[in-house]
């Protein structure tokens, strides 16, 4: 497999965005959330990782790129906050994820904001090297 | 048979591929009520847009479903494209060609050719296009929990399956 630069994963995966989610090419800036920015809802996320798999012929599996059910269990989130254990979970499963902005607070709902379009550059990058 | 959108399945390989056609027939009150002049206009007898979507929703919907014997609830999340070039109207069919693009556990995503017949041409014309994405909800993204009983492949499902001869593919 060839290993793309940065520029191009970016841009392959800009018009990924652009498909899913409906959105204008100068919203789909490294730093916007896919959330907060972009608009994805849930099924969004499955939407996502299946157009990243067949742009870039890589496999994800669940859960991989995105958390799953964390809300559901309980020694992850107490009080809508994520526990020490979440967090190592998080970070280990989630290289390609900046967790930093959460160590203050830890909120669920702030778990949203750490999921950029670097994130994802990040994800694929690691992905097509391995 | 209420909401139901295809008439029969007439092409089917096993984790692949659903072909389904729809008669569209003058007798369907929907047709009329579409354009049915209220605004001015001429009343309009047409096959809705949305209910087009919904005849390849219950198409790729059935083909999911087959994969995994219809024990998962297949339920249509999001409709990611739709193009539609030419209305269907009364004496046409639709036929909806319905592939798998990719399954998991979580759900699939479907591409989906709408053709048509005018029986005045004779022959099947593509009119569309319909992409779609199905969640398998008991695995849902969420985490969100449903009830246990498949509410979503219903009798009328089985009928359509046991006219076209896969009842092989109920799990009972």
């Amino acid at each position: 497999m060839t290993v793309s630069s940065r520029d191009e994963i970016f841009d392959k995966i800009k018009e990924v965005l652009e498909n899913a989610l409906g959105a204008d090419p100068e919203e789909v800036t490294m730093d916007a959330t896919l959330i907060g920015d972009l608009g994805a809802e849930s099924i969004d996320f499955l939407d996502i990782s299946f157009k990243l798999e067949q742009e870039f012929s890589i496999k994800i599996e669940q859960g991989e790129l995105f958390p799953e059910n964390l809300m559901s269990d309980d020694s992850l989130v107490e009080d809508g906050k994520l526990t020490d254990k979440a967090m190592e979970i998080l970070k280990e499963r989630m290289p390609h994820v900046d967790f930093t902005k959460l160590d203050n607070g830890r909120s669920v709902d702030q778990l949203s904001e750490v999921f950029t379009v670097a994130s994802l550059v990040d994800f694929v990058q690691r992905k097509t090297a391995s | 048979m209420r909401w139901m959108w295809i008439d029969t399945i007439t092409a089917f390989e096993e984790g692949v591929r659903m072909h389904a056609v729809k008669n569209i027939s003058l007798a369907e009150e929907h047709l009329h009520d579409h354009f049915d002049g209220s605004d001015g206009l001429d009343p309009f007898a047409v096959m809705p847009g949305s209910l087009i979507v919904e005849g390849m929703a219950q198409t790729s919907g059935i083909l999911v479903g087959s994969v995994n014997r219809f024990r998962e609830k297949v339920v249509l999340a999001k409709i990611s494209k739709v193009e539609l070039d030419a209305d269907a109207v009364p004496g046409q069919c639709l036929r909806y060609e319905a592939e798998i693009e990719r399954i998991d556990s979580a759900g699939a995503s479907t591409r989906g050719i709408v053709r048509r017949l005018d029986h005045t041409e004779g022959e099947w014309r593509e009119i569309g296009r319909i992409d779609l994405i199905f969640s398998h909800i008991d695995n849902n993204v969420g985490g969100r929990e449903f009830p246990k009983e498949n509410f979503v492949f219903s009798d009328n499902f089985r009928q359509i399956l046991v006219a076209a001869g896969l009842d092989r593919l109920i799990d009972d």
